[in-house]
């Protein structure tokens, strides 16, 4: 493929570059915070290019553009093979709602009330979402056509995740930055540019909230960093906005709320309490708190559950000790422990009313439900695949100053998420790309910078050159003047050139192979926009299957604005979306019982299944069918799903085990269960598929995903009629038809049930009308002739 | 335990009224008012009940968000402590209290409905 090369001479350009960077920056900076003064000491030097200070300078900004640029077009592979569309699922609704933020304004948006949802509950999605996401790309969208540069909101929605991408790297240096050093700043930034972790849920057209979130949690992360390290109010304002950007773009918010106040315990229990943290952590903990209880989505949350306990019980917990800390240094010893028993018993007091306070109202820790194991991205993880080729060597690290103690804090809790549930997968790589930025740059610097050991800089020449000549001029800096030093300087190291060679040029060849290794990861696994399909042919020419779009856009054009579309609830926003449908359930899973009738629809019989529809005033039903070209991720392969869900909310009428056969297989040929041969699910999907043939080999009606022939072939629907199939029969559209006006009755024989002979009570003498000595007449018998 | 809770808190009043210096009164005394007035809105609450939360929230973080900044100044501010503030200088802390009072109030009254 020709689209492929030119991202690999890319990478390998920035590879070389990321190379260069990390040596040229861990030979300028080694030692933290002195560059400055070593720039100066550069003496009889003028022009700003001459001085180390300026070419750090330059080459930080260099590395940090040339790190978004990576970023930004690793995450396109998308957009050049297909073209510029929102992905997947979820991220639909996203561009919906921003459409409707661009379209109508801001209070528009805050208070929209969705109709066209969840018939005929709707949605309150004013409330429901999390608004960070809609309101950066309206406001983009905004700003940018107030300049007169008329971009569509689609547009802005695509390309906005690549562009924070930069943003994040660009974060993430200034937080490896304040925890380390500038070069491992620099390789951290470079990293998370091109990681997979982050690339697979921020791929452009991928509009969803984790682009904007990773961002917004680096930043977060800086700024706290930074106002512990300052003890200034400022910053810590500034980290308080910042996390109020973070609860506004995504529920991960718990994370940091949770994370700053275990840094801050920690650090209480390791004795390092100082004023800069109360004024810190005090100032973070009520202004952040009132801020984030803005958002209509979090309310009042922050108060009331047991996710944000955490942070109020260490609030309470420093104002105490900062209290303590004042009386201790006025008061004499004896005093002190008066006072000291005396608090500790009011304490003790009140944490005792509290607990009972607490267990009375009944506060509990949430729970998990079926629902929400039924989605692939909960389940704990298995293996550790996607995480960067590097993870190496963690660092030791001998002296934990404050702020260094964060990142051993963060990966902790991190590598706890990431493997209770796939999807936090996320929140882990920024710790690993800046641990293993540390590492490096401590390889590097430990390898390559041991010039900085001597005790005597050299007077001339500040920044070192030690590299190149342990690398045999590899690398060669113009402007530069090359140091020789001799052997004899350096009698402590005992290493020799050779291992310090081989060494740096094991550490290339990693970070080469994981940028490749990331770009192909990026290119193969997390490139596709899954609305649209493609499949290559063996001569390497490819095959585009846009069933998806054919069927939405049918529906768009061909049907009532008011239709009613019933489809399983993961095409819910896509049919919003692109047919602008309205839809029964979608993607927002948050009424169990609504989905469950649903489910109840597809796996009953069709007279049971259009009680259902016309309670629920359906139209159109939508499903995907993927026997004709072995698509994996139809409706039949969820359908057990389906019955899962129904039968928990009916178990009186949907069994599960009715759909498998008495061996417990789940078969859809002649040795399926009748049940499930003849719910609607299989005969919407079968409909006039055992007239088709595929080949030659396979008998009509083969299904090439199941891998079997079916086995009710002649199908005929009732109170549905086929409104669209799409060309490769991946989407199939049924009407439902409206009830006929007279009841066909069914010709079946009344079942008169058997009348009691009405023998009557009354005795002879109480009998009117009642002839003595009828003549009673029997049959075949002659009568008797008797004289009345 | 020798001496009596009485005892102890009376010395230290009399050291801190002869110690602190004016300035850090002043401040004290800001402190002391925010606090009654957080405690008469909680007692507010407590007694007429929690409707409208949002408000009543509001008015109370206010109070203790105030009450928080203000330590903050008091702490940056006191000569004591300049080793620990070396790149905050009294001015500095000044203007980081205004700034950090505006974005609270501005939230504060969003919240206050």
């Amino acid at each position: 493929e020709p689209i492929s090369n030119n991202p690999q001479q890319k990478h390998s350009v920035s590879a070389q570059e990321k190379g260069l960077g990390a040596g040229g920056s861990v030979s300028g900076n080694g030692r933290p915070n002195t560059a400055a003064g070593c720039g100066g000491g550069g003496g009889g030097l003028s022009g700003g290019l001459t001085q180390p200070a300026g070419w750090q300078s330059l080459l930080s900004f260099t590395i940090l553009f040339l790190a978004w640029l990576a970023g930004f077009s690793s995450r396109l592979f998308a957009v050049i093979r297909f073209e510029s569309i929102i992905h997947e699922f979820d991220p639909w609704f996203n561009y919906r709602s921003t459409h409707h933020l661009s379209t109508n304004g801001f209070y528009e948006f805050l208070n929209w009330f969705d109709e066209r949802a969840w018939y005929p509950l709707g949605r309150i999605v004013g409330g429901t979402v999390y608004p960070g996401l809609m309101v950066t790309a309206g406001l983009i969208h905004y700003l940018l056509n107030l300049l007169n540069v008329t971009v569509h909101i689609r547009d802005v929605c695509v390309f906005l995740a690549p562009i924070f991408s930069g943003l994040t790297a660009i974060s993430t240096f200034l937080l490896t930055r304040e925890l380390w050093n500038q070069g491992a700043g620099l390789l951290a930034a470079c990293f998370i540019a091109i990681v997979p972790g982050y690339i697979s849920r921020s791929v452009a057209g991928s509009f969803d909230n984790e682009g904007i979130a990773i961002f917004a949690l680096q930043f977060t992360y800086y700024l706290w960093v930074k106002s512990v390290k300052t003890g200034s109010v400022f910053w810590t304002i500034g980290c308080c906005l910042s996390y109020f950007y973070m609860v506004s773009a995504w529920g991960g918010y718990v994370f940091i709320i949770n994370l700053i106040p275990l840094h801050v315990f920690v650090l209480l229990l390791m004795q390092r309490y100082s004023r800069r943290l109360y004024i810190a952590y005090s100032t973070f903990y009520i202004v952040g708190l009132v801020l984030s209880m803005q958002i209509p989505f979090v309310g009042f949350q922050p108060i009331r559950t047991s996710e944000h306990m955490a942070a109020a019980g260490v609030f309470a917990l420093l104002q105490a000790y900062a209290f303590l800390q004042y009386l201790k240094d006025r008061l004499t010893k004896q005093e002190f422990q008066t006072l000291f028993f005396l608090g500790v018993s009011l304490a003790a007091g009140v944490v005792f009313l509290t607990v009972i306070y607490l267990t009375y109202t009944g506060e509990t820790a949430a729970t998990m439900a079926t629902q929400h194991h039924s989605l692939a991205q909960h389940m704990p993880s298995l293996y550790f695949s996607p995480l960067p080729l590097i993870n190496p060597i963690k660092p030791v690290i001998l002296n934990l100053d404050t702020e260094r103690l964060f990142d051993p804090v963060l990966s902790a809790f991190a590598v706890y998420f990431a493997g209770v549930m796939v999807r936090l997968m996320l929140t882990l790589t920024p710790v690993v790309c800046m641990l293993s930025a540390i590492a490096f740059s401590s390889v590097f610097e430990h390898y390559l910078g041991d010039d900085m050991k001597r005790e005597n800089p050299p007077a001339e020449d500040s920044s070192d050159e030690d590299d190149k000549r342990n690398s045999g001029n590899l690398y060669d800096k113009a402007g530069k003047v090359r140091k020789h030093v001799s052997e004899q300087d350096r009698p402590e190291e005992g290493l020799g050139p050779n291992i310090k060679s081989i060494v740096t040029m094991l550490m290339l060849m990693l970070l080469m192979m994981f940028a490749v290794h990331c770009t192909w990861v990026t290119s193969n696994a997390y490139s596709s926009p899954s609305v649209v399909l493609a499949s290559y042919n063996h001569d390497g020419s490819r095959n585009i299957l846009d069933d998806f779009r054919e069927a939405y856009y049918w529906l768009r054009q061909n049907t009532d604005e008011h239709a009613r579309v019933m489809s399983w609830w993961d095409y819910g926003y896509q049919i919003a979306g692109m047919a602008n449908r309205t839809t029964l359930v979608d993607n927002n899973t948050w009424n169990n019982s609504h989905i469950a009738l649903v489910g109840k629809a597809m796996s009953s019989n069709e007279s049971a299944a259009y009680e259902i529809m016309k309670s629920l005033d359906v139209d159109y039903v939508l499903i995907i069918f993927g026997g004709v070209i072995g698509y994996s991720g139809d409706d039949i392969n969820k359908f057990l799903w389906m019955v899962r869900i129904a039968e928990g909310e009916h178990p009186k009428d949907i069994r599960e085990s009715d759909y498998f056969t008495p061996q417990g297989e789940f078969r859809v040929d002649k040795a399926g269960s009748p049940t499930l041969l003849n719910c609607l699910m299989y005969k919407m999907s079968y409909y006039r598929f055992g007239e088709m043939q595929l080949d030659f080999r396979t008998p009509p009606g083969f299904d090439r995903t199941r891998n079997a022939e079916i086995g009710n072939k002649d199908i005929r629907l009732k109170h549905l009629e086929e409104a669209f199939t799409s060309e490769h029969w991946l989407v199939r559209i049924y009407r439902v038809k409206k009830q006929e006006n007279r009841q066909a009755l069914d010709h079946k024989l009344r079942n008169v049930a058997a009348k009691q002979k009405y023998t009557s009570k009354k005795t002879a003498k109480r009998k009117r009308g009642y002839v003595k000595n009828k003549l009673v007449l029997k049959k075949g018998k002659k009568l008797n002739k008797k004289s009345v | 335990m020798s001496l009596s809770v009485i005892a102890v808190i009376s010395r230290f009043l009399e050291e801190y009224r002869s110690s602190t210096s004016n300035k850090l009164k002043v401040i004290d005394a800001y402190l002391l008012y925010i606090l009654l007035t957080g405690a008469f809105q909680f007692l507010y609450c407590l007694l007429v009940g929690t409707f409208p939360f949002n408000s009543f929230l509001s008015g109370f973080i206010s109070s203790v968000g105030s009450f928080i900044l203000a330590v903050c100044l008091r702490i940056q501010i006191n000569p004591q402590n300049k080793g620990d503030f070396l790149s905050v200088s009294p001015e500095r802390a000044f203007a980081d209290f205004l700034f950090a009072h505006t974005v609270l109030h501005l939230v504060v009254v969003n919240f206050i409905g």
